[in-house]
């Protein structure tokens, strides 16, 4: 965004030590636009939202009278004979973190400006994420069949259904927001929207491929996230 | 004096750092809808904050009224105990919430934080505009809870569960407590929106030579107050969210198995202790949310009218900073009496107490400033040393409370309630006062009444201390606060009704006072006093722009270069008595500055 004057030199200067640079003139993390800036301040307080979920969670397993079911056995799926614990959470578990991967890789040719390889990345990224919030959405629906439901469920700690709903319906929210953002986001890539720094439709700012970089800090952002969950929901 | 010193600045090129902030493409409105309405310039979306703020700010005011009413002269207004609680409740959220922190954040910072730091807007404008306009939606979502059946919520400003939302409590069965919630869920959503903007503009869009230790204290102060806020904030979101699908879903979050009216309910295992926890990890940091930027504002206000360097900058950052930090574990001295381990109190009570240590340097560097200073009682001087007097005296208060021993007879008495409109109630609003009479003349270029101003002084300044101050002595009389009816006779001296009935009427005629300043304010912006520019000789980057009021894009041309401190104030050997931060040094040779 504020790349926009091409006329006027801008100056990085060269790393001075932490105090130095933190306390000079104009901007405290140099060479930092100001969206990526913004995208990381915003996840710091988006951490505070998900730690505060995760320590209520726990607090509530205490505090609650009835027993706290087995996640293995409630999370199981058949397959032939077999109970497999946390397969589905396995599978999306190991989706995700691939997303995660091709969402590094589009950055990196975004900034070669290879803006097919860019953009497929970016879909493959879209996609495994629909497919995350698609097997959670299975797994709802799985549960739900079970008698599950936020107020009560028949495994045990009425907790439990609550929780889950409300922690992974937050997460899968976070992914679906990110799913739209990587198809518009996808679809500008291949109209070129980067190459020619056309106007974005809301805020009349010229785009930039940092934008995709933006992008990936949050869904990195959201991957990690659902590792804790995945430890303390699901493992515990 | 920007404009006309870019030969001195070429002469002194050295001295100059190099750009490393690309000039902003500045948004242009083209029609009356996105020029006034829609805007992106920060400082309208600062006005359009302010005003939004004061005017749900007037429906707490007229709230406050009516409690008074009815604690003094029961009878005259008449309600009932709901609709007591219900005023409570809403007067407590707006003022906290609504009114002060969306007037010191939303619209001081957007006003001032560009002008400031020397930057053409905040650096997102379009989401600084959403994040007014969420906002406004959060504060009609709450006005829509006066409408639906049962009202809005009468839980108290705290919503503590079980209570907030069982069927005895006003609005706690229907749509109140819900609206609540939401709008504060809505509210948050857009203060982080309006904060990451004032975050990063403070922090990576400075102009050319403003460094973090040229920043004036108000900077600081809004900047720690909005980290403070962005960290804070989820907390209070979290718990609304849970508190919602408690009493929508039947979740059992908050709620412990519970019998009401002989009936058990459904919830079963849930910790009300959880959701103080949570709401004083956002209620404390909150208090200081409101504090800081008026620390930082009053520094300022006192400098630039005592005409003196602001004593101790260095350590008034460090304080200020070091406050915001310690605020985030000291939460649970609000839950002394809510039946934690002894352990806990303990721990709480020494961080809290030594959050007094920073707190109390600032009131003597502000005090340090003061002595043999310049001083200039004009208005705003007048409000910043009133705010001196309240802020002193409610965090002595703070201090009894501190004491885990102390605090357990005086909680939920009138002691607390004196302790915090003290600090948190009449402090931080003598600040947003003095400062309005400050910056007027920046906003609209004129003066405000002068002879208006200064009833309006004084009648705020007595009257909130004899509301506040008698208070202390009702607290320990032992008259419990959020009480419907006080019975004298049977639990209380006969003394109380005579304090009582006291302090309605200096409620009334304070709160009638601040209807006389709206009037000011209306009149004044039309035909006050031309003030022209720098009326107050200020050294700030606010006052140095080339149009006053500021147009869009703040610094016409150029933008400045700044070169000293902001509190170049009386420097010996200077022509002036204050030399501003764009003023290059060759153009004040003998000026023996000795911060820069
Ligand atoms: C020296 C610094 C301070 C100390 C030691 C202190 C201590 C306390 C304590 C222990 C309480 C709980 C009393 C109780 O409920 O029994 C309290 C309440 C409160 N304090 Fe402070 N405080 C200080 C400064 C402030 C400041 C600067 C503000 C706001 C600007 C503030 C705002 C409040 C509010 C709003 C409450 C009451 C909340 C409620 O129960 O509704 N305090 N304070
Ligand atoms: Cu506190």
């Amino acid at each position: 965004m504020e790349e926009s004057n091409q006329n006027v030199k801008v100056v990085i200067p060269e790393k001075k030590s932490f105090s130095k640079e933190w306390a000079s003139d104009q901007k405290a993390f140099k060479g930092v636009p100001w969206g990526k800036a913004m995208m990381w301040i915003f996840l710091v307080s988006d951490t505070f939202v998900f730690s505060i979920f995760l320590i209520s969670y726990m607090t509530v397993r205490f505090s609650t009278k009835s027993e706290w079911p087995n996640p293995s056995e409630v999370f199981g799926l058949h397959v032939g004979h077999y109970n497999v614990p946390l397969l589905l959470i396995a599978i999306m578990t190991f989706i995700l973190i691939t997303s995660s991967g091709t969402m590094a890789l589009a950055v990196k040719y975004g900034y070669e400006k290879n803006r097919k390889m860019c953009g497929y990345l970016m879909l493959a990224t879209a996609v495994f994420g629909a497919s995350f919030v698609g097997m959670q959405a299975f797994e709802w629906t799985k549960l739900i069949m079970e008698g599950v439901r936020p107020w009560e469920n028949p495994f045990g700690a009425p907790q439990f259904g609550s929780i889950f709903f409300m922690i992974t319906g937050f997460h899968g929210t976070h992914v679906t927001i990110g799913v739209i953002f990587l198809v518009i986001m996808t679809r500008k890539v291949f109209r070129g929207d980067f190459d020619t720094g056309k106007r974005g439709f809301f805020t009349s700012q010229k785009s930039n491929y940092e934008a995709i970089e933006i992008m990936g800090l949050y869904w990195h952002f959201v991957d990690l996230v659902w590792v804790f969950i995945f430890a303390f929901f699901y493992l515990w | 004096m920007a404009a006309d010193s870019y030969d001195d600045v070429a002469k002194n090129k050295e001295s100059i750092p190099e750009l490393e902030v690309a000039p902003q493409d500045l948004y242009h409105a083209k029609s009356f809808w996105t020029k006034y309405i829609f805007c992106q310039d920060a400082k309208v979306i600062g006005i359009q904050y302010a005003l939004t703020a004061a005017a749900i700010g007037m429906v707490g005011l007229v709230s406050s009224w009516l409690m008074r009413m009815q604690i003094a002269f029961p009878g005259v207004i008449p309600m009932d105990a709901a609709a007591y609680y219900q005023l409570v409740t809403m007067h407590g959220m707006i003022m906290v919430v609504y009114l002060l922190t969306a007037l010191f954040l939303g619209g001081f910072g957007n006003f001032l934080i560009p002008l400031m730091v020397g930057a053409r807007d905040m650096v997102f404008p379009y989401v600084n505009m959403v994040s007014y306009w969420v906002f406004f939606i959060a504060v009609l979502i709450l006005g829509a809870s006066y409408f639906v059946p049962g009202g809005p919520t009468g839980a108290g400003w705290t919503l503590y569960p079980p209570q907030a939302i069982t069927s005895g409590t006003p609005g706690g069965d229907g749509l109140g407590i819900v609206l609540m919630l939401v709008s504060l869920a809505v509210f948050v959503i857009g203060f982080t929106m309006g904060g990451l903007n004032y975050v990063i503009t403070i922090l990576q869009a400075r102009t050319r030579g403003m460094t973090l230790m040229r920043m004036p204290l108000t900077i600081w102060g809004i900047l720690t107050a909005t980290v403070l806020a962005l960290f804070a904030f989820p907390a209070l979101f979290v718990a609304g969210i849970m508190m919602t699908l408690d009493n929508m879903l039947g979740t059992s979050f908050f709620m412990p198995a519970i019998v009401q009216f002989g009936e058990r309910l459904t919830y079963d295992g849930g910790s009300p202790i959880l959701f103080q926890h949570l709401f004083w990890f956002f209620g404390h940091p909150e208090v200081y949310i409101v504090a800081l930027p008026a620390f930082g504002i009053v520094s300022d206000l006192i400098s630039v009218h005592a005409r003196k360097n602001i004593f101790g900058y260095r350590m008034m950052v460090w304080a200020i900073v070091i406050i915001g930090a310690l605020s985030f574990i000291v939460w649970a001295h609000h839950m002394y009496v809510a039946g934690m381990n002894p352990w806990f109190g303990f721990f709480f009570a020494t961080t809290t107490l030594i959050i007094a240590v920073p707190t109390a340097i600032k009131v003597y560097n502000w005090v340090l400033t003061l002595w043999r200073g310049n001083i200039k009682l004009t208005i705003p001087m007048l409000f910043s040393i009133a705010f001196i007097i309240t802020f002193v005296n409610g965090g002595l208060t703070g201090l009894f409370l501190g004491n885990v021993a102390v605090d357990v007879p005086l909680s939920d008495t009138y002691f607390v309630v004196a302790h915090f409109h003290m600090v948190m109630g009449i402090a931080p609003v003598l600040v947003i006062l003095g400062s309005i009479y400050h910056w007027f003349p920046l906003i609209t270029g004129r003066f405000l009444n002068e002879r208006l101003g200064r009833i309006h002084f004084w009648v705020t300044f007595i009257g909130s201390y004899s509301i506040y101050f008698p208070m202390h002595y009702l607290g320990f009389m032992g008259v419990t606060r959020r009480y419907f009816e006080v019975f004298e006779g049977d639990n209380f001296t006969y003394s109380i009704t005579g304090i009582n009935q006291f302090i309605t009427v200096a409620a009334l005629i304070t709160g009638a006072a601040q209807f006389l300043f709206f009037y000011n304010i209306i009149v004044s912006s039309k035909f006050g006093k031309k003030a022209g520019k720098n009326p107050w000789k200020a050294c700030s980057l606010e006052w140095q722009t080339p149009d006053v009021p500021p147009t869009h894009g703040n610094f016409g041309k150029e933008l400045p270069v700044v070169y000293r401190w902001p509190y170049d104030f009386s420097v010996p050997g200077a022509d002036e008595d204050y030399i501003t931060q764009d003023t290059p040094p060759s153009a004040v040779a003998n000026a023996k500055a000795e911060q820069t």
